[in-house]
């Protein structure tokens, strides 16, 4: 299986030659500028005349023959299942996303979300599609670009949002932030950029441990895939066959640095060199979900990791405090809102083939602000967490084993934590 | 104008402290085994039997591993070659190769991936073939071990144990001789733990790998081969060390010897010769847990003796004496006699030549002869 791999490893060779010959003539001949894989979020296909006429029963869809571009892989099938109920959903899910994302672009504008910021609009079909593959028993870590997963994983708009606002009703209780959200099979919400990769093998390694079915999705950006630890977590998983599919997030820029600009190879989903790799529209959610699908069943065969490439598009900034204009042009942003939008694409599918009309998507829309807005407005309210040490101090180590005390600023600080048995419920229960 | 003192925390620690028994529902079960533990200084002749601090690591892990199947072990040769410093010999023959497992030399992701697991529910002991390399991987110690339990509002705790030797071995040099308690003693979300005896070493690694929360074990390479009597209590598969208790190894009424890990036995060493030198009675308190600090046991002892020396091996600045001796200064400057003092390594990458590296680290001489000063004899 693995010599099968080795030979291929040396197709990176072109861009080696490049690096020799300098940085302008590198940056002509990356193969970053060849991105065969489709970015068309509306390439799918299905015949009017298949789709029934009821929400739950399934119909074929037809991927576009660009949807996915294989490294050492038989792709997965082109064809997906689905039915008129779930493409609902998964439009609902995408705009619901959208819409949080733009309310805490708001808040944020507002000062009333602190510290860094890190929003996924226009990367949705990649939080939503994988969801759509996965069980609730599969687990999901990825880095700061968290939002719509935690969404997806079953944390409440009011709970990010409030965790954004920094309350105690936060997913956190107010003391993660915008970047560290958990929830049951979501690991986070990482802030140091790619060690959340080889967290995530760990947890794959558990579930092989534990002789569970279960995928775990570890994801990362295109910046992140060229940390070391990467490539340590790419080895052991393929050395020990571990069930987890590596996900790089190729929205074209690390934080402001195009992939081209910081990968010699920027063939991602190749970097795996003995794993597996697949390249995948990450603009169709439709494509997402069947690589996801995919990835699940060969995972759970036992065929080792995957290392998957979603090729997707932030439209904001890095961060909220990054225009994101310096480094790419206007022109190439408004392009890919305005041809390649997720939402707009799975709109217009389901307009074409009759899923549902005009006005029922519209409903959608609508109850998805609603909603959105209604979770915000409720967040707004949430109190803070009281300024007291037993909070301040509370969850440092796990209820029960803390040491006797902990120091704080000055001796007088000292918070002495209540013995074991003089504990209550911790104070608000989510 | 000096005035009245307004800190005065010495007595109130000591008032607000709640109990002196553990008080962790994990720890629980090793109280009667504690108390008797805690009041005896050596361990009684009868019953008791001669071990190394390797065996009785060993002996932990496996007693570990027997009772929980969610233990394992992985690190860079523990399970075919079985262990660099044979640590884990033969647990890969009794466990099987699905919990004791070789990782490849890859300490940042091996150590990211242990941490995975235990974010999963699993309880791994992840090993550092020594703490040196473990910089490699300290951001996972620190950043994915240490803090999610904090940053997720308690939702994600992690059962981990970091294990490995730390501080100098012999005719290493300066790569391999590093001592890591005051970094790894610093980050809240950790405990840290430094064993001496093979007492310590077996019931603080078993309290360690029960022990909801990240846990860095950090033993001595060169305290590996040495035998120490273990008690009838310790041989129990159930005998676990409560963090945050310091053990008094060698009572003493004139000077308080505070210190951990192999400075321990150099230390008891110099006390003897205090004695024997000068008559003097060193009382000789082994910290065995560094995050939680029994300050605690360091403000009584003080409180009876009025001076206080920190025996470390770690680099000065910044270090486990610079943190004892604040912290002896913030509760316990009213009993001191004379400023607390410390000797530890000198402030110099470790040199490979013999006579230097004696140069760069405490000895029982300079021990003894630094107290004599310290206690004007």
């Amino acid at each position: 299986m693995l010599s099968r791999f080795a030979p291929r490893a040396f197709t990176a060779a072109p861009s080696a030659l490049a690096r020799r010959n300098g940085p302008v003539r590198a940056a002509a001949l990356t193969p970053a500028v060849r991105r065969s894989v489709t970015t068309d979020a509306a390439s799918s296909h299905a015949e009017k005349s298949d789709v029934p006429a009821e929400d739950d029963k399934p119909f074929q869809v037809k991927l576009s023959d660009e949807a996915f571009e294989t490294y050492e892989l038989d792709p997965p099938s082109y064809t997906l299942n689905t039915t008129k109920a779930e493409l609902k959903q998964m439009y609902y899910d995408m705009v619901a996303v959208r819409r949080m994302e733009m309310a805490a672009d708001r808040l944020y504008k507002e000062k009333k979300i602190r510290g860094f910021c890190h929003l996924s609009t226009g990367q949705e079909a990649v939080a939503v599609g994988i969801e759509h593959a996965i069980e609730k028993t599969d687990h999901l870590i990825t880095a700061y670009r968290c939002h719509g997963f935690a969404m997806m994983r079953g944390g409440t708009v009011r709970s990010i949002i409030g965790e954004l606002l920094g309350r105690r009703e936060g997913i956190a209780y107010g003391k993660g932030g915008s970047m560290h959200m958990f929830s049951t099979g979501f690991y986070g919400g990482n802030g140091i950029v790619g060690a959340q990769v080889p967290v995530g093998a760990g947890i794959a390694f558990a579930q092989k441990y534990e002789e569970k079915p279960n995928v775990t999705l570890a994801l990362y950006g295109d910046g992140a895939s060229n940390q070391g630890q990467v490539f340590e977590a790419f080895n052991m998983a393929k050395l020990w066959d571990l069930p987890v599919i590596f996900g790089c997030e190729n929205n074209k820029y690390g934080m402001g640095t195009a992939a081209n600009r910081s990968s010699a190879l920027t063939d991602y989903y190749k970097r795996g060199q003995y794993i597996p790799g697949l390249k995948i529209n990450g603009m169709d959610v439709l494509a997402v979900k069947a690589a996801v699908a995919f990835g699940k069943e060969w995972c759970r065969q036992g065929k080792g990791p995957l290392v998957y490439e979603y090729v997707t598009y932030r439209y904001g900034g890095h961060s909220m405090s990054d225009p994101g204009t310096t480094y790419r042009t206007r022109e190439e942003i408004q392009r890919m809102r305005s041809t390649n939008d997720p939402i707009a694409g799975l709109k217009q599918k389901m307009l074409e083939w009759e899923v549902v009309t005009e006005d029922e998507l519209k409903a959608i829309d609508k109850e998805a602000r609603t909603h959105v807005d209604e979770e915000v407005a409720i967040a707004e309210n949430m109190a803070v967490p009281d300024a007291t040490p037993e909070v301040l101090f509370e969850d440092i180590y796990v209820r029960g084993s803390e040491p006797q005390f902990l120091r704080g600023r000055i001796p007088e600080e000292n918070y002495y934590y209540p013995e074991a048995k003089e504990k209550g419920p911790k104070p608000l229960v989510k | 104008m000096v005035g009245q003192r307004l800190i005065r925390p010495a007595a109130q620690l000591l008032r607000s402290s709640p109990s002196t028994m553990p008080r962790c529902s994990f720890q629980k079960i090793a109280q009667p085994t504690l108390s008797r533990c805690l009041n005896r200084t050596y361990a009684t002749p009868s019953g008791t039997k001669e071990m190394t601090v390797r065996e009785a690591l060993n002996e932990a892990m496996a007693e570990e591993m027997e009772k929980n199947p969610k233990v394992f072990v992985l690190g860079e040769e523990v399970a075919q070659y079985n262990g660099a410093y044979k640590v884990t010999k033969g647990l890969l023959d009794r466990f099987g190769e699905k919990r004791v497992i070789d990782s490849p030399i890859t300490e940042s992701g091996f150590a990211g991936l242990t941490v995975g697991a235990a974010l999963a529910g699993l309880h791994p002991v992840c090993e550092f073939m020594t703490f040196n390399f473990a910089m490699q991987a300290i951001d996972q110690v620190i950043n994915s071990a240490a803090k999610t339990h904090y940053m997720s509002g308690g939702i994600q705790p992690c059962n981990i144990t970091f294990r490995g030797p730390n501080g100098f071995a012999s005719g290493v040099a300066a790569q391999h001789s590093q001592d890591y308690s005051a970094w790894y003693g610093s980050i809240p979300g950790l405990k840290v733990v430094a064993p001496y005896s093979a007492e310590d070493a077996k019931g603080l690694l078993k309290a360690a790998i029960r022990d909801p929360n990240p846990v860095c074990v950090l033993e001595n390479e060169l305290l590996y081969g040495l035998s120490f009597p273990m008690s009838e209590e310790a041989q129990s598969d159930d005998f676990v060390i409560p963090f945050g208790k310091a053990k008094i190894e060698r009572p003493g009424k004139d000077l308080t010897i505070v210190t951990l890990s192999r400075c321990v036995g150099q230390s008891l060493v110099a006390a003897e010769q205090l004695k024997s030198k000068y008559g003097v009675e060193a009382e000789v308190i082994n910290l065995r847990s560094i995050k939680p600090l029994d300050v605690e046991a360091i403000v009584k002892s003080v409180k009876k003796t009025g001076h206080m020396m920190c025996v470390e091996s770690g680099f000065p600045s910044f270090g486990v004496g610079a943190e004892i001796i604040a912290l002896t200064a913030e509760y316990a400057f009213d009993y001191l006699e004379a400023p607390p003092v410390r000797v530890t390594g000198a402030e110099v990458p470790t040199p490979y030549a013999q006579k230097l590296e004696e140069m760069s680290f405490p000895t029982e001489a300079l021990i003894t002869d630094y107290a004599a000063k310290l206690l004007k004899v």
